[in-house]
């Protein structure tokens, strides 16, 4: 039976969500205009209307939910996300794999975050509430899915299958509900993936947080005050968004094929673009906290991270992308809803800001060269000219599409080396910001002029250079821009250590987030060169062998081809490929995959032998996820076994295909990095013609190219699944079949039985083998063998060596351990004021 | 001339480069016919073509061979003027190749008779139109 209830329910709770939303906005601008006698009662009013804003957010979060753990494939967003197999964990990524539940989860967030504002603010409540609940208004547009003669408003997740596809099936029975759904794209089925999305969902909701104290600012003319409240926000947002950012780059590192944790490909980088602004912003945000400069350009950086996290959404979530993005989305005609949000919010900052323009102080002394506002502008020019060079390629594709809009033809595509492109500028902006936050910190923390800046400066510097010189002797980096990348990075490091060894002697913990943040920032440099840099491909054959002679040849071949059990010389390693395994629930290991038969349930199968102490012959065990391949990758040196890796395919009929991930073995100064880019297709094998052989027993010959021994035959007293009558003979083969170290039996089984002869052939997919037991010649001793042969089993491999990762994640964790702690110094700062009754 | 001046140039410096750099960097759409032309008049740019595997009536995608060690290929394809090309990849089928509808080839001709694609972007069939299929056929 459909249940419409739930599907109802949710799209009852997106109008309440929707109406409510624009209510709060409405209430809570008078709440702000109306005298102090009618201030309290629409005071109780819009914050009644965003409580019931915010229950309505939560039900429809928690309807879709249902509708997905309830596994409701009458409804169209569960039977195309999810599907019966799916571990619950796995879930919750359905919930956000599709554009309408990412919205909700942006919608979710930013009522937490609206409802921690309206708790800790008192001044600020009314006009930071408007522009929250316009947000909202907004956002619950986009799965609205209500249709005003043609227009169509938002698009909605409660739609039920019927009314989504055209499928026959409806119209001859209209209750249909699918038995499974379409799953769960493979690549997602990662932790990471469960708490990427999340965080970098917070992340952009929470840049709405200081644009909304900026807006607040601009309107109540406080053109200075707003700073003190948004800047933790904005320093959180960073943090968040940050974290994403590399959470997204640590799961493409682990799951995804393209041999790196970053590609520049457009997802990325409209992620990457609104973070360097963000994070500009909050220097400058700080700059003016210090010595009242510099706010103009924090408003003009709040305003542009806030626009430009709206214009990364329009970019990603149209379909404008298209051909140019791996990942882009399928366009839900939502385009021009997010066009107008963006433009919406785009021209009132503008006008406010224009309006207000002339009112801003602004200091009218020209900054020194040995003031710290001079560094602290300089890098916040350098984060957004760095920011300008990657959204302006990444745009290419809105700009043709605007140029088609118009009529014109454009052919523009974004560069054909993307890596090769956006590296050529960053690599330079990042030396320099590398320099200025080296420099930058210690005007920081003292007055400086010509001398003292020598004097603090000439240690640090001595030391940096010393301890580079030694890192580029010992890991042998000889390119001068890696070498200038080692210098400045490692100065910033050794300058920021000595302010925070000072800070912590002189003062707290507190204010040592800048420095922190920094030494993660140089860590993080010296660690994507060192990893990208010198990342090296390592799979290459060195058998000598050429197969064409053409000038194919002469290009790299940086996969090798692996046939199972074949040791295969590359590099310092002898590389066997062992064949494919399974992951069984209860089994600490991977569980060769010859072990097990399918039982024809999903994610179940039986084991046809003992297998250590983990299970018996017999046994029913549950797999997980049946359709993961771990292809075993022995690793050797000396012929002894250093270990093994087990790089992971999924087949995935709804998904379309094959989708693969690596697997690592990683040390301490770096990791092996595995993948399999193809393998063998076993499931409709192309048996070539029958080869016959007569043989006696204990006799050797050839199968293929394997060496074969014909052990002899056994007569079975019963047989399983069959019955066997009196008279009826049962006969197994023995045969043993040598694969470099590994020995196969096969047994092959005859059976005559009321005078008709039965075989029961066996097959082997790791030697690509079918044998049949055809009859037996008493007269000769003699017994005689079909064979067929298909391939041998194999994968196509690819392996790399990236030196040095584990600084860059280290970096990583320096810098989001830095942000924490500004945002408590400045959070705090924040409390004390507005505890003071300043705020 | 004040800082603020030095400072105001050279960040317009900076942005016409990254603007010329853009543009100069930029690759572009072209079907196999401008693309060979671009090859004889010596530019040896890596370009897009967009186009469609060559398939047979059942769906069997044509021509693609396979190299002895696995390791690279050459398929059909046919840009949307038509044109039938051979181009050579320089790395193992990717999984969802024969699925796919729509395949991006970036690379450049190597000779008048081949393209080499360095980058191999595709298109698979969406998922939304993918339901209505399975959906049928349940």
């Amino acid at each position: 039976m459909i249940n419409t209830f739930v599907g109802n329910f949710g799209h009852l709770s997106t109008l309440i969500a929707f109406v409510s939303a624009v209510v709060t906005a409405f209430a809570y601008s008078q709440y702000f205009k109306a005298n102090e006698l009618d201030k309290p009662s629409w005071r109780r009013f819009s914050r009644v209307s965003f409580y019931v804003h915010a229950v309505a957010t939560l039900l429809i979060a928690g309807s879709l939910f249902e509708i997905i753990y309830h596994q409701r494939y009458e409804y169209f967003y569960a039977f195309s996300h999810s599907s019966k197999a799916l571990p619950v964990h796995y879930m919750i990524s359905s919930f956000w794999e599709g554009q309408e539940g990412a919205f909700i989860l942006w919608a979710f967030w930013n009522v937490v975050l609206g409802l921690f504002l309206v708790h800790s603010n008192k001044f600020w409540e009314a006009p930071v509430m408007v522009v929250f609940a316009l947000v909202q208004a907004f956002l619950i547009s986009m799965i609205l899915g209500v249709v005003v003669g043609d227009l169509k408003i938002g698009s909605s997740p409660f739609i039920l299958l019927r009314d989504a596809t055209q499928a026959p099936i409806f119209e001859v029975n209209p209750d249909f509900i699918p038995e499974d759904g379409t799953g769960l794209n493979p690549l997602l089925q990662n932790i990471w993936m469960v708490i990427h999305p999340p965080t970098l969902f917070l992340g952009y909701a929470s840049t709405l947080v200081p644009f909304a104290f900026l807006i607040a600012g601009l309107v109540t003319k406080r053109y200075a005050e707003w700073i003190r409240p948004a800047l933790p926000w904005a320093i959180f947002s960073a943090m968040i968004l940050g974290m994403g950012i590399i959470m997204g780059a640590y799961w493409a590192y682990v799951t995804l094929n393209f041999g790196g944790y970053w590609n520049w490909d457009p997802v990325e980088n409209a992620v990457y673009v609104p973070w360097l602004i963000l994070v500009a912003s909050i220097h400058t945000m700080i700059t003016f906290k210090k010595s009242a400069t510099a706010l103009k350009t924090s408003i003009v950086l709040v305003i542009l991270s806030f626009i430009l996290v709206l214009y990364a959404t329009f970019l990603v979530r149209s379909g404008v992308l298209g051909d140019a993005s791996v990942h882009s989305f399928t366009d839900l005609g939502l385009s021009g809803q997010l066009l107008i949000y963006m433009f919406f919010f785009m021209a009132v900052a503008i006008f406010l800001a224009v309006r207000a323009w002339k009112h801003i102080p602004s200091s009218p002394k020209e900054a020194s060269i040995y003031s710290r506002e001079f560094w602290i502008f300089l890098g916040a020019i350098t984060l957004s000219l760095m920011a300008f060079q990657v959204i302006l390629p990444t745009s290419i594709p809105a700009w043709n599409a605007l140029v088609e809009s118009f009529g014109g033809i454009s052919n523009m595509a974004p560069p054909a080396d993307q890596v090769q492109f956006y590296t050529k500028f960053q690599l330079w902006f990042a030396i320099v910001i590398a320099l200025l936050t080296a420099v930058g910190q210690f005007f920081w923390w003292q007055k400086m002029d010509k001398k003292a800046l020598k004097d603090a400066l000439l240690m640090p510097y001595l030391v940096a250079m010393v301890l580079a010189a030694a890192i580029i002797v010992m890991t042998k980096v000889y390119e001068w821009k890696y070498i200038l990348i080692v210098l400045s990075g490692v100065f910033t490091i050794v300058a920021n250590s000595v302010i925070l060894v000072k800070l912590l002697k002189k003062s707290t913990f507190k204010l040592a987030g800048g420095s922190l943040a920094h030494i993660g920032l140089g860590m993080i440099l010296i660690g994507i060169m060192f990893s990208s840099g010198y990342s090296e491909v390592i799979s290459i054959n060195m058998s000598g062998l050429t197969y064409s002679n053409s000038w194919e040849d002469e290009m790299n071949k940086e996969h090798v081809l692996l046939w199972i059990n074949k040791p295969t010389q590359m590099k310092d390693y002898t590389v066997i490929y062992r064949g494919r395994q399974k992951k069984v629930e209860g089994v600490p290991e991977y569980v060769p995959a010859d072990l097990l038969a399918s039982t024809g349930k999903v994610n179940e199968a039986i084991a046809l032998k003992d297998y250590k102490t983990y299970f018996k012959k017999g046994d029913l065990l549950k797999l997980v996820l049946e359709e993961n391949d771990y292809f075993k990758i022995d690793y050797l040196k000396n012929e002894t076994l250093q270990f093994s890796l087990s790089p992971m395919s999924q087949f995935n009929e709804g998904m379309g295909g094959l989708i693969s991930s690596p697997d690592s073995k990683i040390y301490l100064n770096r990791d092996l990095y595995t993948y399999v880019a193809a393998m063998n297709d076993f499931s409709d094998p192309d048996w070539k013609e029958d080869e016959i052989y007569e043989v006696s027993p204990g006799e050797q010959f050839h199968v293929a190219d394997f060496v074969t021994y014909f052990d002899g035959v056994e007569v079975l007293k019963e047989l399983e699944g069959y019955t066997l009558k009196e008279g009826d003979i049962a006969v197994k083969a023995k045969i043993r079949i040598l694969d470099y170290d590994v020995e196969k039996i096969l047994e092959p089984t005859f059976i005559v039985s009321n005078n008709q002869v039965g075989k029961l052939p066996v097959e082997d997919a790791d030697l690509g083998l079918k044998i049949s037991f055809e009859n037996i010649l008493p007269e000769q001793n003699k017994f005689v063998f079909k064979v067929n042969q298909y391939q041998k089993d194999y994968v196509v491999m690819k392996a790399i060596v990236k030196p040095y990762i584990n600084v860059l994640w280290i970096g990583t964790l320096l810098l989001l351990l830095g942000f924490s702690v500004a945002i408590y110094r400045r959070f705090d700062e924040f409390v004390k004021m507005r505890d003071k009754g300043v705020e | 001339m004040k800082k603020r001046h030095v400072i105001g140039l050279g960040v317009i410096a900076i942005a016409i480069v990254i603007i010329m750099s853009s543009i100069g960097d930029a690759s572009s759409y072209e079907n196999f016919a401008t693309a060979l032309e671009m090859k004889q008049n010596g530019e040896d740019k890596a370009i897009h073509v967009v186009g469609k595997l060559k398939k047979d009536i059942s769906g069997e995608v044509q021509g693609i061979e396979v190299r002895e060690d696995k390791t690279s290929f050459t398929f059909l394809l046919v840009d949307t003027e038509g044109t039938e090309q051979k181009v050579f990849y320089n790395q193992p089928v990717p999984a969802d190749f024969q699925r796919s509808e729509q395949v991006v080839v970036i690379g450049s001709y190597r000779d008048n008779e081949i393209f080499v694609a360095d980058k191999i972007l595709m298109k698979c069939p969406s998922k939304y139109q993918e339901t209505t299929v399975t959906a049928g056929n349940l």
